[in-house]
């Protein structure tokens, strides 16, 4: 009896007499994907989107983005009789009353702060590796908007909820964007309908928290995956990987059965926060009231930096003429201004600065490139102090210290600590470098002498503040490396020929 | 084995969630069933996938991504001569330039209809000579109201929705202990009046330490001394609050004897103007 085809199968060859895609369906299907953990984190980033997007429109069904007031009557006594906008009783009502409603909602809080969190990870990853070289300088550059998008979107969020620390946050960000020369005032009242708090911020907030902004990212992530595609993944060194191949796992079946999977665990950490961890208790907030402010007002996690810059930022202002630049100016605007606008130019700043600008499929291992990984090791301590010090008044209080010692602590720590990690880093990388060039165990053999050599004289030159001198194509005849270089991964520069 | 307990356990707790609903609900089980049921497919999965499915290491080529010489220089050519087939055309070209430029230009209009210009209202509040003082409740205020060493929010009567008018009641000690640059006939006695909202990004200054007679702004911690006209000492503010002009009516309620002395909350580049 001759095997009938598979459900699957037929479905397929059904299809494929209409579309005839076989040929390119198989082709998908065969694709290889380099196996790495890091390589998952951009697919966290994503599997969460998708989480913000399911539990998103569930809640759009619930929440009315209405500044309109109106007098709370409803299950949780604590705000009987309170007067407040419809947006922030639909929110209290999503909660309490909406079966299921608190956990979407709080999933959806969650998941947008894991997918900032894996973007800003992922981002991390490529480049520590170097994956943003050549060819790969348009992705980068789709990933750091996509970045961008999702603060954005997140702050929006949050924003629309009107509760008393979202109403803070407005009336930050409206000040932050009233600080731009010529034009602030302008955009401040064409956003917000007004003068804050203006009648119209959280329906047109809305408008670009579900509409906008989401679809612009879902053009943006398809352009992000259709060029990983398109350009083929990355792969670290090793046994058989080389610049014109892709060592890793089938698509098929192996590979999309691991990715459904990781996407279910995602989701699943996701609820079980969304469940068990509260997140954004507003009913404890209150509804907002633009002449009360608590303590302790911290944004989500991915707003900690700007905010901590407003916080060290010196009291200078530039006046001049009768006009003047004012202070919230350097930290809200010129900072994020500087730090996205380096990170959209880093590939070219990179390679005009090595002068390397060859095509690169293999990924360097930080430890390779030790100044590159040094920058970026200060760059992430640079960020993460000025997030600490978004949270000065809890540290304050925490730990009994006066704001005066703290505030001045932070602005020296600012300088300070980026440069000892940076320091830090560009030794450790260079002793792990010099570690993974000794010789195995027996009399060295001349291609492990040569990188010896090749190490000691790179360390001269870098330790001047330039960036590591291009490198050197890797050469097919070096492997198989010795055994013992294979397992701690392979040297980083071509052994001189014999 | 640990895929048939993974799943297993999935539809159990998808099952349970069912229940936990159909039951009334309770948040925390729904969020632990329902990740239990997410997780139970995903370490399912995941285990399946490495231990009954194919892991052998397979190897594909990348070909260079750049197109072959003679499709790039083909392709160029291409475009090269429609480029020349429209350029010919000069004036065609100036014209189709300034019709869409000056299409773009109209269609930057309709953004206008978003929101008023920004005129005067940065510069004034709800504040005006005679208007009374009135508390969150809308009562009016006299000067024996406002708590020794305390702090009253108070509006413009008649204004008590505009975020912008609110403001601070002070109660020092004695009045011969303010200071330089406190405008004196702006003060009733012993209270003096500043705009609430920090001039650094708008906060209500809202913490009063009165032994040393110092309100701080919860947000970004800047400090203003009450005493010398709430000049900044501390944090990223620039300007002072500015002061109000406070004043008495004939009924001995706190009235307001004219708009703050300057703008108030976060600055602008014409702010002085």
């Amino acid at each position: 009896m001759s095997k009938r085809p598979s459900r699957i199968a037929r479905t397929g060859s059904w299809l494929d007499s209409r579309l005839g895609l076989a040929r390119v369906a198989r082709t998908s299907l065969r694709k290889v994907f380099p196996d790495h953990w890091s390589f998952l984190l951009g697919e966290v980033a994503l599997y969460s989107f998708v989480v913000l997007l399911l539990t998103g429109i569930y809640l759009t069904f619930f929440f009315k983005p209405s500044q309109a007031e109106t007098v709370y009557h409803g299950s949780y006594a604590a705000l009987d009789g309170v007067t407040m906008t419809r947006a922030y009783r639909s929110a209290v009502e999503l909660s309490f009353d909406v079966r299921a409603g608190l956990v979407m909602r709080q999933m959806h809080h969650w998941a947008a702060i894991v997918f900032v969190a894996a973007m800003v990870v992922h981002l991390a990853r490529v480049f520590f590796t170097g994956a943003f070289r050549r060819p790969r300088e348009l992705n980068w550059m789709v990933g750091v908007t996509l970045l961008l998008l999702g603060i954005g979107n997140g702050f929006t969020g949050y924003s629309l909820l009107d509760d008393q620390l979202s109403g803070t946050g407005l009336r930050i960000a409206y000040s932050i964007v009233l600080s731009i020369p010529l034009i602030g005032t302008w955009i401040t009242s064409l956003l917000f309908g007004g003068e804050f708090p203006g009648p119209d911020i959280i329906e047109r907030f809305y408008v670009l928290h579900i509409l906008l902004v989401p679809a612009i990212i879902i053009g943006m992530l398809a352009l992000h995956l259709t060029m990983v595609v398109h350009q083929k993944h990355t792969q670290f060194r090793g046994p058989g990987r080389r610049e014109d191949n892709v060592v890793g796992e089938r698509i098929w079946p192996t590979y999309a059965v691991k990715a459904s999977g990781l996407f279910f665990l995602t989701t699943g950490i996701l609820a079980a926060l969304g469940g068990l961890a509260q997140i954004n208790p507003i009913w404890i907030y209150g509804p907002f009231e633009p002449s009360e402010v608590s303590a302790a007002s911290q944004p989500d996690w991915y707003i900690g930096w700007l905010e901590g810059a407003l916080r060290v930022m010196p009291a200078w202002e530039l006046r001049a003429f009768g006009f003047e630049l004012p202070n919230p100016f350097f930290a809200g605007v010129l900072l994020p201004s500087l730090t996205f606008g380096l990170l959209y130019l880093w590939p070219f700043l990179e390679a005009r600065r090595t002068g390397d600008r060859d095509v690169h499929h293999l990924l360097d291992r930080p430890r390779d490139k030790p100044m590159r990984t040094a920058l970026g090791v200060a760059t992430i301590a640079f960020y993460a102090v000025l997030f600490f010090a978004g949270g000065s008044d809890v540290l304050a209080t925490e730990f009994h210290l006066s704001f005066n010692q703290l505030t001045w602590s932070l602005r020296v720590a600012l300088f300070l600590v980026p440069i000892l990690a940076g320091l830090v880093a560009h030794r450790l990388c260079r002793d792990l470098a010099a570690r993974d060039a000794e010789p195995p165990h027996d009399p060295p053999d001349p291609p492990a002498r040569g990188h010896d050599r090749d190490a000691a004289a790179s360390s001269d030159v870098e330790s001047a503040l330039v960036l590591d001198e291009p490198e050197e194509e890797l050469e097919p005849v070096a492997w198989p490396p010795p055994a013992s270089v294979l397992r701690s991964g392979p040297p980083s520069a071509k052994p001189l020929p014999p | 084995m640990a895929v048939v307990v993974a799943l297993s356990l999935s539809i159990l707790a998808g099952l349970g969630l069912a229940v936990v609903y159909a039951r009334g609900g309770q948040a925390q089980l729904e969020g632990m069933l329902l990740a239990l049921s997410l997780l139970g497919i995903g370490v399912g999965l995941v285990i399946w996938a490495k231990q009954f499915l194919p892991n052998e290491e397979a190897e594909e080529a990348r070909k260079p991504l750049e197109s072959d010489p003679q499709d790039a220089a083909a392709f160029t050519a291409e475009l090269e001569r429609g480029e020349e087939a429209i350029g010919s055309r000069r004036l065609l070209l100036g014209l189709i330039t300034g019709g869409l430029g000056a299409l773009g230009l109209a269609l930057v209009f309709p953004i206008r209809s978003l929101g008023p210009r920004p005129g005067r209202g940065l510069f004034q509040t709800g504040m005006a000579d005679g208007r009374r003082l009135v508390t969150a409740e809308k009562e009016p205020v006299r000067l024996e109201d406002v708590p020794v060493d305390g702090l009253l929010t108070v509006w413009p009567e008649g204004h008590e929705e505009e975020a912008d008018s609110s403001t601070l009641l002070i109660r020092v000690g004695d009045e011969s202990l303010f200071r330089e640059p406190v405008v004196l006939p702006w003060t009733v006695g012993p209270v003096v009046a500043y705009s609430k909202l920090c001039t650094h990004t708008g906060c209500p200054v809202g913490l009063y330490q009165a032994e040393e007679h110092l309100l701080l702004c919860p947000c970004h911690q800047s400090t203003f001394e009450v005493l010398a006209g709430a000049r900044p000492v501390f944090g990223p503010a620039t300007r002072a609050l500015p002061q109000l002009p406070l004043g008495v009516d004939d009924q001995g309620f706190l009235v307001a004897k004219g708009d703050f002395e300057g703008p108030v909350s976060a600055g602008f580049w014409d702010r002085s103007r």
